[in-house]
């Protein structure tokens, strides 16, 4: 019990956030209106994913320098989780596109740019399922991990930024920046980044635990 | 500068090598020549592409012979000989030497397939020395993400899917970038260098990788 206080922690940030989010008093912005709550659960998810796929990177290079299977398995469960938060940000993002924009899916850098982050982690898991020597493939899933992260980050952080984009934040549309997210949304964002990525460290701790109780379970019956 | 040594004599070995069994050169320049003169067939009978269907067009045909192009640069090692590499020079030494003559070789296969597409489909760039600097841009660009990728499918059990699997994501942030240039030399306007920048910064970034994680890889 007494390392489970993140876990309750997580419970009651996100429970916060998500009443909050939906009651809470938001600023009035022109076309954004409402829709503006959905700076507590698109971009909290966000946020998480990056962090914990930079995670996943930290394990690959660990694994790099001194290989344990244990490692590995953190970093597969790890990308596993980043997708799955990656696939609710795109979801979260798409329907407040369709109210804002009036369209589910548009050519934007920095959408596209999310949609080929899932695609590099997709390639991942065919990677990983297509090697069959467990060594091995923890070894070159690793290289590919860091690869694929190294080519990422201009795709998400950089390239969007050098052009004009209708996504909030950029292009002069109003979004995450200083002037226009106030005091009290900041109260509820920040945390929901928290409790979005405890959560995503969550998922990843229990799927890990359970693999690592799978390998146990196999060494006993060969033995 | 034993470095160099060695990844200049493993760059005469792969084009030794190439030149001497000519069949898959002589594949890949087909591959370029038939592809050019399905899309004219397809597209064009009577009339002049519009100019950015004709620049998507072109860029589709240079990523699809990049990839044929590189996979091949470490299938076609067989094991043994990649042993014996191991024992006469570093792993750097050979991704470089890879990624040199995969430059060299896409650098080649690109201003033929641009100079043939041209021929073929007519020629609406403005700015030619331009645009053929943005071409050879791109050979250096998908040149350097690809190779590694290439090495890394080697290992795995089917690799000639895994290729473009692999490849893709990695190379849009730079596909992208070399079409928006292209664009720019197409239309003859907007002479920002930003995007060429951009593709030279990007490539460096990949090799600075490549030159990383290649040791990890090799010992597999």
């Amino acid at each position: 019990m007494r390392n489970a206080w993140w876990k309750v922690l997580t419970v009651v940030l996100l429970i916060y956030s998500v009443v909050m989010g939906l009651l809470g008093t938001v600023p009035r912005l022109a076309i954004l209106n409402e829709t503006i709550r959905n700076l507590y659960f698109h971009v909290p998810m966000w946020f998480g994913m990056t962090i914990i796929l930079f995670a996943s990177v930290v394990y690959s290079v660990l694994y790099l320098r001194k290989p344990s299977d244990r490692l590995d398995v953190w970093a597969y469960q790890t990308a596993r989780t980043g997708i799955v938060l990656a696939v609710l940000g795109l979801a979260t993002g798409s329907v407040w596109a369709r109210f804002t924009w009036g369209t589910w899916w548009t050519s934007d850098p920095r959408l596209n740019g999310a949609a080929v982050a899932v695609l590099i982690y997709g390639a991942y898991l065919v990677l990983r399922s297509s090697i069959v020597d467990e060594q091995q493939r923890a070894r070159i899933s690793a290289v590919y991990n860091i690869f694929a992260f190294c080519a990422a980050i201009p795709l998400l952080f950089i390239l969007p930024r050098l052009t004009d984009s209708l996504h909030p934040g950029a292009g002069g549309n109003p979004g995450f920046s200083q002037y226009d997210l106030d005091n009290n949304m900041r109260l509820v964002f920040y945390p929901a980044v928290i409790g979005w990525t405890l959560l995503g460290v969550w998922i990843t701790n229990v799927s890990a635990r359970l693999t690592f109780v799978k390998h146990k379970l196999y060494e006993k019956q060969l033995a | 500068m034993q470095l160099l040594r060695e990844i200049w004599y493993l760059m005469q070995k792969d084009f030794r090598l190439e030149w001497r069994q000519r069949s898959a050169l002589n594949g890949m320049l087909l591959y370029v020549g038939s592809t050019v003169y399905v899309c004219y067939l397809s597209f064009v009978r009577g009339g002049q592409l519009p100019a950015p269907a004709w620049n998507a067009l072109l860029w589709i045909i240079l990523l699809f012979t990049a990839i044929n192009g590189v996979a091949k640069s470490f299938l076609q090692e067989s094991r043994g000989r990649l042993l014996y590499y191991y024992t006469l020079a570093r792993p750097e030494a050979v991704i470089l030497a890879k990624i040199a003559y995969n430059t060299l070789l896409l650098l080649g296969l690109g201003l033929v397939a641009f100079g043939a597409y041209a021929l073929i489909l007519g020629n609406p760039v403005q700015d030619v020395p331009r645009f053929t600097l943005v071409v050879a841009l791109g050979a250096v660009g998908f040149a350097t993400s690809l190779t590694l990728i290439s090495g890394i499918a080697a290992k795995a059990a089917n690799s000639n899917t895994l290729m473009p699997v692999l490849g893709f994501p990695v190379v849009i942030p730079i596909l992208l970038q070399l079409i928006k240039a292209a664009k720019n030399a197409l239309d003859g306007l907007d002479a920002s260098p930003q995007p060429l920048y951009m593709l030279m910064g990007l490539s460096l970034l990949v090799v600075a990788v490549s030159y990383l994680l290649y040791p990890f890889l090799w010992r597999t």
